[in-house]
């Protein structure tokens, strides 16, 4: 389906998707989704709202539970709910639209306590990679502040730089500049476009179609809970092959 | 008048029991209530039907109908202890299911954001509750907390019937000393205020220092 990816070439699997299946009530929302996502991959997931985008991100760390069908971290499938997956949880992070950072913490602490906690790592040890990663997001001044205190662009970096405090093997963006005021959308764009670059592994769901033709290995296109067309960003936006992303791309693309 | 100072002696030995025996009570509902709160949020479906289960149960039978099956029950089964125990129980018991509801009002009202990015991050759900949620739920249970806490102190009114040496169980005696009934009463319900506005007092200062620390 996919055409060779562009840049630097996929690395074998680590995300995997197999025939997953999911109902929202009455509405089918994820429908036979097969996906794979090679180490060093950058897929980006675009869509009309509602066409199951942000459940599909979400799967992949079992926040959502699938009906049926498998995924595969590292060949190896999601464990239930229990110690099994909260170390495969640590091993994949995640990014939200809406930020969640730890509001009662310090941003010093919200990039430290997982450190600390699931990693085990010492107290000076875990400071001194949250210092020297929020210093990498641009925010070293802002370590003793509370998420309250920042902008929203500020929140969604220190949010980056807490699940790159794990090490994770893989990042999930869901819409992650979505609830930003247009101004703070590049920062954190930035960011990522510097992580892309470095060979994370990313699955990232978005509407900024600049960053996906720029960062991305491949675009995956969703429309009610189908994956449409998986392509490399050119071929995708130059040419797409189905009417349901001419008429997406027509909507969002015409200035 | 004089009631209160010719039985100094039973006034205050009444009033350290009432006292004792809200503290050792609260205690005891507080980590009971705790507990049973994290089981009725769990993801393990034996452990909130269980919470589920103790909640109903402890919520909706009248305290003294607990102290009859706690005093008259267990030695059934050959659990003699002392009564003051027996009441501890009973009111600890009693009291945590109201706990446990308070906490998990408070837990409903972090945004679920806070707990999707501790577990995205690899916290159990143990951490997730422990270090993330009720930290935060804590700021709005205090209140309510306090009043549970004041129904408390004075539920350990019935204790006195089953021969734990308590503040209004001390109206027996002063009364058999021929004592008059109404100042007699004046003065123990006095004692309870002092309790009952110092626990107010207790929680209206975490309640502010709830509101400073952000």
């Amino acid at each position: 389906m996919a055409g060779p990816p562009t840049g630097r070439p996929a690395g074998e699997p680590l995300i995997e998707l197999r025939g997953v299946n999911k109902h929202f009530g009455q509405l089918h929302v994820l429908q036979d989704i097969d996906l794979t996502v090679g180490r060093g991959e950058v897929v980006v997931v675009i869509g009309p709202s509602g066409s199951g985008k942000s459940t599909l991100c979400r799967a992949i760390n079992r926040l959502e539970t699938v009906e049926s069908g498998s995924i595969l971290i590292e060949g190896q499938p999601l464990p239930a709910e229990g110690k099994g997956l909260a170390k495969l949880r640590a091993e994949v992070g995640m990014v939200f639209q809406s930020f969640n950072l730890f509001a009662h913490k310090t941003v010093l602490q919200n990039v430290t306590l997982a450190q600390i906690k699931v990693r085990r790592r010492g107290k000076a040890e875990a400071e001194a990679k949250g210092r020297r990663l929020l210093e990498r997001v641009g925010l070293a001044e802002q370590a003793a502040k509370y998420p309250a205190q920042l902008s929203g662009g500020q929140q969604q970096r220190v949010a980056i730089a807490r699940a790159l405090a794990m090490d994770p093997k893989a990042l999930l963006f869901d819409e992650p500049t979505s609830a930003l005021d247009p101004e703070m959308i590049n920062e954190v764009l930035e960011v990522m476009r510097s992580l892309a670059a470095e060979g994370m592994t990313m699955v990232v769901v978005t509407h900024e179609m600049g960053f996906a033709r720029s960062a991305a290995n491949r675009v995956v296109f969703m429309a009610d809970g189908r994956i449409v067309e998986d392509r490399v960003p050119e071929e995708f936006f130059a040419n797409p092959r189905s009417e349901r992303a001419r008429d997406f791309l027509s909507k969002i693309l015409k200035h | 008048m004089n009631v209160l100072t010719d039985n100094w002696s039973t006034y205050w030995h009444g009033f350290l029991g009432t006292l004792w025996l809200t503290l050792v009570s609260a205690a005891l509902a507080l980590a009971l209530g705790v507990v049973v709160a994290g089981f009725r949020v769990s993801p393990v479906r034996p452990l909130r039907a269980f919470g589920t289960g103790w909640v109903t149960v402890l919520r909706n039978t009248p305290l003294t109908l607990l102290f009859f099956i706690v005093v008259l029950g267990l030695p059934r089964f050959d659990i003699t202890l002392p009564f003051f125990t027996f009441a501890v129980l009973a009111l600890g018991c009693y009291t945590s299911a109201f706990v446990c509801e308070t906490l998990r009002s408070g837990v409903n009202t972090v945004p679920t954001g806070q707990g999707e990015a501790a577990r995205s991050l690899g916290l159990t759900f143990a951490q997730t509750l422990g270090l993330v949620i009720l930290p935060q739920a804590y700021r709005s249970v205090v209140a309510p907390l306090g009043s549970v806490m004041i129904a408390l102190a004075k539920n350990t009114a019935i204790a006195g019937s089953f021969s734990v040496v308590e503040l209004l169980g001390t109206y027996r005696t002063i009364n058999e000393l021929g004592y008059g009934i109404v100042w007699t009463f004046v003065w123990i319900a006095l004692g309870y205020l002092i309790l009952t506005l110092a626990i107010s007092a207790l929680f209206n200062l975490l309640e502010r220092r709830v509101a400073v620390s952000r």
